[in-house]
């Protein structure tokens, strides 16, 4: 027994761990630091933790549908951070003109269901029209070639929207009925990231049953499980990718909507770096895995709120809030080392990726 | 009436596809912008002949697509798809003057308006304008189609010459003028801010001569090259290789400073694609964040040069060594980690350690050691004999010499056990293995090979630059360098330079319409990778693999330009 555990390590498996242990080590090291110093009291964590929770929640529904259009099609969609900006750049005119209609102010909540509709409509759009051009003729292609596709129609996207909308940032309208505070359990919480907090588990919710109960999420499932034999069993494929598709776009389109209310401005770079965090919380979770890209989005959105302080500051790291995607990248490859698939990664992570 | 219809279906279709593309061009502003150019002067602007070219390649392509056999009816249809086409912009002119567009579209402005319809916006005539220059467009592209091939080739590649000539005009001008005896071309050649007619005139014959004669001769020539001796042909190879190199040597000298700048950026980039194409090419190991190693041998150099800082004072080819030495650790070292991770997994930990880098070397934690957001400057530049490389006509011939070296480098792995080994483990590593191959040395050999090349070209753009910034060192220049060796060819090493000047050195040249640069190059790319998959200048292997079904090579079909 002793001896096959033996065999089985490398010395480069002990590299890795003496490199994922140190890291761990510092990640301690630096959390009781921390905590011993009291700098921060426990309001400050909650502010964090709830600030996190709702940069979390945006970032899962952006990985949802990274992850399922990995599941079909084996390939990083680049540009679906395109699709996610595309949606809020657009609704921001909507928006604008109810709000200098009062209309924003007197109906709230339908004035953000149109911002909404308008929003998850053109991200599903782009969404869809992005798979039928530029993907779909690249059935069977080796992988890097619809890599490069996508960083191509990224681009594209992202000038294209500069092109019809300009190039500065929008400033949203501010929604009164929002501003504020609310006491929950004692813990006084900003309105909007209750909303966006809200929303996002909402729609997560919707999405995953959507996956896991209808026929059409079962047809979808099993494209992601084999092409060829969902094809014999009467599925029709090419309709399953066009309708993750437009799913994973309608999610983009709701969580670019959220963003903004969150953030308060659009401009047509928004979707690049939520999109890199996305695929990252995609990969964290184990991509192609619904619920693990759930989990990793709100894992890194945690990890990216609560870290530096956290992991930093005991550490005597002057402004650690700039390392903050250091830190979102370091849990990402400390993770990936001792789990190479993600969290939540199966077993198609090991041959097929 | 069905059968009515079936006839002019496939123009319409191919109308509507292109009717979206003209509408995108027009909003985007590039027809406004791009008229500020000529292309012959006073006659064609640079806008309208982007629009021409669009119509004329629509109408083609319908006419090319339709399934019906007689000439007469794909010829309809050519007409028929460019005049939808055209009718997008006529509506989006109606459209522009009822309601007010620019609230949203920044682009729809009067200007377009005025572009679109030559002038006459705000009447009737503006429509029928629009609409007779798709009908213009639409008998171009039928006559296109309908007469023979070599005639059609011929005609494509003289118009576009002079459209080329048109564009580049502002590089060519100055060429020529430097020269004295060539100034007078340039003087018959162009005028105001285009060609002049009878410049054109003659770059089109000029073109069409040399085309029709290559037409008819080329094959001799071809054949006439295959009964020379093995001698004589190994000759003409070394022949032509002089001349490549004197051309090389002599080449900034000709082209001015300007260019000269363009060609040692491009040099830069052929040095980072050919050490990321040891990872990806060979190796099949997709790395996307390649910068890092870029980053730490311009750092290296920095930190060990310059007397800003204070700890070393080296001058740069005493620093070189550490870099490229530096740069091979961290390869390592940034390879253990993720020795076990799998394609997509490799490439975002990859990527994030490409951030990891550069967030570092911003940070105000580590600003005393690497200078934070205000970078290291008055790095040493290098000089050979009291001789200092300062200008970019000198570093042209620094950078020459370490592409040299590393095309050189490169060639000899390529074929070297180690560089079969990496393509072994390309192609699946489980076989690989089986087979007795190191899979950890092969992955660690591969990492650190190509992060030596990039620490090195990170040490040269160091010294060319004389300062280092963080944000020179983004993750776009990771998927720029991704970008240009799939589209050169993946693993071919004549493809990394072809890629490097298509991608790095065509946008440097452009610079004047920068607002479209990035859009056109992710155009470009997505319809590269969908026409031309296997890259401009594919590996020989690569491009089988591609077309493994197809035993003669198909013109690729034009469905998707925009």
């Amino acid at each position: 027994m002793f001896q096959r555990w033996k065999d089985s390590i490398t010395p480069t498996d002990i590299v890795m761990w003496m490199i994922g242990g140190s890291m761990l080590l510092m990640i301690v090291w630096g959390s009781v630091a921390t905590l011993v110093e009291g700098k921060y009291t426990g309001r400050h964590w909650v502010d964090f933790v709830i600030f996190g929770l709702a940069q979390g929640s945006i970032y899962a529904l952006i990985a949802t549908g990274y992850t399922m259009v990995y599941g079909v099609l084996r390939m990083i969609n680049f540009a679906h951070g395109e699709v996610f900006m595309s949606g809020p750049f657009t609704a921001y005119y909507a928006a604008a003109a109810m709000y200098r209609t009062d209309f924003l102010d007197n109906h709230p909540f339908m004035a953000l269901m149109v911002i909404f509709l308008v929003a998850m409509s053109v991200s599903t759009t782009i969404a869809f029209f992005l798979e039928k051009v530029a993907y779909r003729p690249l059935r069977g292609a080796p992988r890097l070639i619809p890599l490069i596709t996508a960083i191509g129609a990224s681009f594209f996207l992202q000038y294209l929207f500069r092109g019809l909308y300009g190039s500065g940032v929008q400033a949203y309208p501010v929604i009164k009925v929002l501003e504020g505070q609310w006491m929950i359990f004692g813990i006084r919480i900003l309105k909007f990231q209750v909303v966006v907090i809200l929303a996002a588990i909402l729609l997560m919710v919707g999405l995953y049953s959507f996956i896991m109960l209808t026929r059409v999420g079962k047809a979808i499932r099993a494209v992601s499980e084999d092409k060829e034999a969902s094809a014999l069993m009467g599925i029709n494929v090419d309709g399953m990718i066009s309708t993750t598709f437009v799913i994973g776009g309608m999610a983009a389109g709701a969580a670019g909507v959220l963003y903004a209310l969150m953030f308060k401005q659009v401009h047509f770079f928004m979707g690049f770096i939520p999109g890199i965090k996305a695929f990252t919380a995609a990969v964290l979770g184990g991509i192609g895995n619904i619920p693990g890209a759930m989990l990793g989005g709100i894992f890194l959105g945690l990890i990216e709120s609560v870290g530096p302080s956290l992991f930093l500051d005991g550490l005597g790291i002057p402004a650690p809030y700039q390392l903050k995607d250091a830190i979102a990248f370091t849990m990402l490859v400390l993770v990936l080392i001792f789990r190479p698939t993600g969290i939540m990664g199966e077993r198609l992570a090991v041959k097929k990726a | 009436m069905t059968h009515a219809r079936s006839i002019w279906n496939n123009g319409v279709k191919t109308g509507i596809i292109g009717g979206v593309a003209v509408l995108i061009i027009s909003l985007v502003g590039m027809v406004v912008s791009f008229n500020r150019r000529d292309i012959i002067f006073e006659f064609i602007a640079m806008g309208h002949t982007l629009l021409l070219m669009t119509g004329i390649l629509i109408g083609y392509t319908a006419a090319k697509k339709t399934t019906a056999t007689t000439t007469m009816v794909k010829c309809f249809n050519a007409v028929v798809a460019s005049l939808v086409t055209f009718s997008f912009l006529a509506l989006l002119v109606i459209i522009g003057n009822a309601v007010n567009l620019r609230a949203i579209l920044v682009n729809a402005s009067p200007m377009l308006y005025k572009a679109l319809t030559l002038g006459h916006h705000d009447s009737a005539a503006g429509i029928f304008i629009i609409l007779g220059i798709g009908l213009l467009c639409g008998i171009c592209a039928a006559v296109l189609y309908s007469v023979p091939t070599a005639v059609r080739r011929i005609t494509i590649t003289a118009l576009c010459s002079v459209v080329i000539a048109g564009v580049l005009q502002d590089l060519l001008r100055p060429v020529l003028l430097a020269w004295g005896p060539m100034s007078v071309i340039s003087d018959f050649l162009f005028a105001g801010n285009g060609l002049t007619a009878a410049g054109a005139l003659t770059v089109i014959l000029v073109i069409a001569g040399i085309m029709t004669v290559w037409n008819f001769k080329g094959d001799d020539v071809k054949e006439n090259y295959q009964h020379f001796s093995g001698g004589t042909q190994r000759g003409i190879k070394i022949g032509a290789f002089v001349l490549l190199a004197c051309v090389l040597l002599i080449l900034p000298q000709i082209v001015g400073l300007f260019l000269s700048e363009v060609l040692t950026i491009v040099g830069l980039y052929v040095l980072l694609g050919l050490g990321l194409n040891i990872v990806v090419g060979y190796a099949g190991l997709l790395d996307l964040g390649y910068v890092a190693f870029f980053a730490i041998g311009s750092y290296v150099t920095a930190i060990l040069t310059s007397p800003e800082l204070g700890f070393f004072a080296l001058n740069f080819w005493q620093a070189l060594p550490f870099a490229v030495l530096v740069g091979i650790c961290f390869g390592v070292l940034l390879g253990i980690p993720v020795l076990k991770m799998r394609g997509d997994y490799l490439a975002i930990a990859t990527l994030g350690f490409g951030e990891i880098i550069r967030i570092l070397v911003l940070s105000d934690a580590l600003r005393p050691w690497l200078g934070g957001a205000q970078g290291i400057n008055k790095i040493g530049k290098p000089s050979l004999m009291g001789y200092e490389f300062s200008q970019p006509q000198e570093i042209y011939y620094f950078i020459l010499a370490g592409c040299l070296l590393v095309v050189f480098i490169s060639m000899r792995l390529k074929d070297s056990r180690l560089g079969r080994a990496w393509m072994a483990m390309r192609e699946d590593e489980d076989v690989a293995q089986a087979m007795g191959i190191n899979l950890v040395a092969t992955k660690l050999l591969a990492f650190a090979s190509g992060a030596g090349f990039s620490a090195l070209s990170g040490a040269i753009f160091s010294a060319k630059i004389g300062s280092v910034y963080p944000h020179s060192f983004s993750v776009f220049i990771s998927i720029n360098i991704i970008c240009l060796i799939i589209v050169g060819g993946m693993g071919s090493i004549p493809g990394v330079i072809v890629g490097a000047a298509a991608l790095v050195g065509l946008p440097e040249l452009l610079r004047e319409f920068a607002d479209y640069r990035m859009f056109v190059y992710g155009a470009a790319l997505v319809a590269m990778m969908l026409l031309r998959p296997e890259g401009l200048w594919p590996d020989v292997r690569h491009k089988m693999e591609l077309h493994k079904d197809e035993s003669v090579a198909e013109e690729p079909q034009v469905s998707t330009a925009t």
